[in-house]
């Protein structure tokens, strides 16, 4: 998987977990949401901690390499940084 | 983008109520030289900024100062809880109380509104660099006139904890200062191009 797509599938992740984590503030009940949440959170650690092997640190207290990785250029602001949603069926 | 950690950066754990000190803290909740003008200063002047390594600072310190803002707003908080009515009226601050009850609104300790004419954002990586250093100066500078205001040692833990971390971070923008001297130093050896 090259990097953005890889950055693509994570965001996606991490969004259907901020998503789910707000229902759930709401309805603390729904088993069957709770499962879902656990195994979405579960992929994307397994996927962070893959993106990070291979291109550094994405979020502050994970391991580096040396040198430090975290002051890497680009930055979230920044056009280089983001992936293309072109092409993508929205 | 942010996650929030459910924990305080340092804790905060007050027993005895002083609705007074309650109001003078809150000058770092909303005031001109308080967290939450730190951190909006910081994450706005990051957009603009140059080198890796005043970018990373800009970045984390903001960051972090949104955690100060929650220390100062627990301590508000807990300086409060359980004022009764009277202590509240004999601590001077019921303008406070009949706007805002016992809640925390960010305010200074004269009751002004956050406001973001505290603050710049100037474009010029020097010029904001030296606003940040200066800005950690003024914060310190208040942490300690607060610390000379309180006696409750459950108070003067946290203000000593913040105080100290104003001066790591005016440490820090001072280095990243030098970072983008050299940068623009260099850039201006080598190149022909205008600089700017």
């Amino acid at each position: 998987m090259s990097r953005d797509e890889m950055l693509r599938k994570l965001s996606a992740l991490d969004f259907y977990i901020i998503d789910l984590h707000l229902y759930l503030n709401t309805h603390p009940d729904d088993k069957e949401a709770i499962m879902k949440y656990n195994a979405v959170v579960k992929e994307a650690q397994t996927l962070r901690q893959e993106f990070q092997e291979q291109y550094g640190m994405l979020t502050a207290g994970s391991v580096t390499k040396y040198p430090w990785q975290w002051i890497e250029n680009p930055w979230p602001w920044q056009y280089q940084f983001n992936f293309d949603l072109a092409g993508e069926d929205r | 983008m942010w996650m929030y950690d459910k924990k305080l950066e340092f804790p905060v754990k007050i027993k005895k109520p002083d609705p007074r000190m309650a109001n003078l803290i809150l000058t770092q909740y909303g005031g001109p030289d308080g967290e939450l003008g730190a951190s909006v200063r910081y994450l706005s002047q990051r957009f603009s900024m140059i080198t890796p390594e005043a970018k990373a600072t800009l970045n984390d310190i903001g960051t972090e100062e949104l955690a100060h803002l929650e220390m100062i707003g627990t301590m508000v908080r807990q300086l409060t809880q359980n004022a009764s009515i009277k202590e509240i009226e004999d601590s001077g601050v019921a303008a406070y109380y009949v706007e805002h009850d016992k809640a925390v609104y960010p305010a200074g300790a004269s009751g002004v509104p956050f406001s973001a004419a505290a603050l710049q954002s100037k474009g010029d990586p020097i010029t904001d660099l030296t606003e940040d250093m200066a800005a950690e100066q003024k914060a310190r500078s208040t942490y300690e006139y607060l610390l000379n205001m309180a006696d409750d040692p459950d108070v003067i833990g946290p203000l000593k904890f913040l105080r100290e971390r104003e001066i790591v971070h005016f440490q820090r923008f001072g280095e990243s200062l030098r970072y983008v001297q050299d940068y623009l130093e260099n850039r201006k050896r080598f190149s022909t191009a205008n600089i700017k």
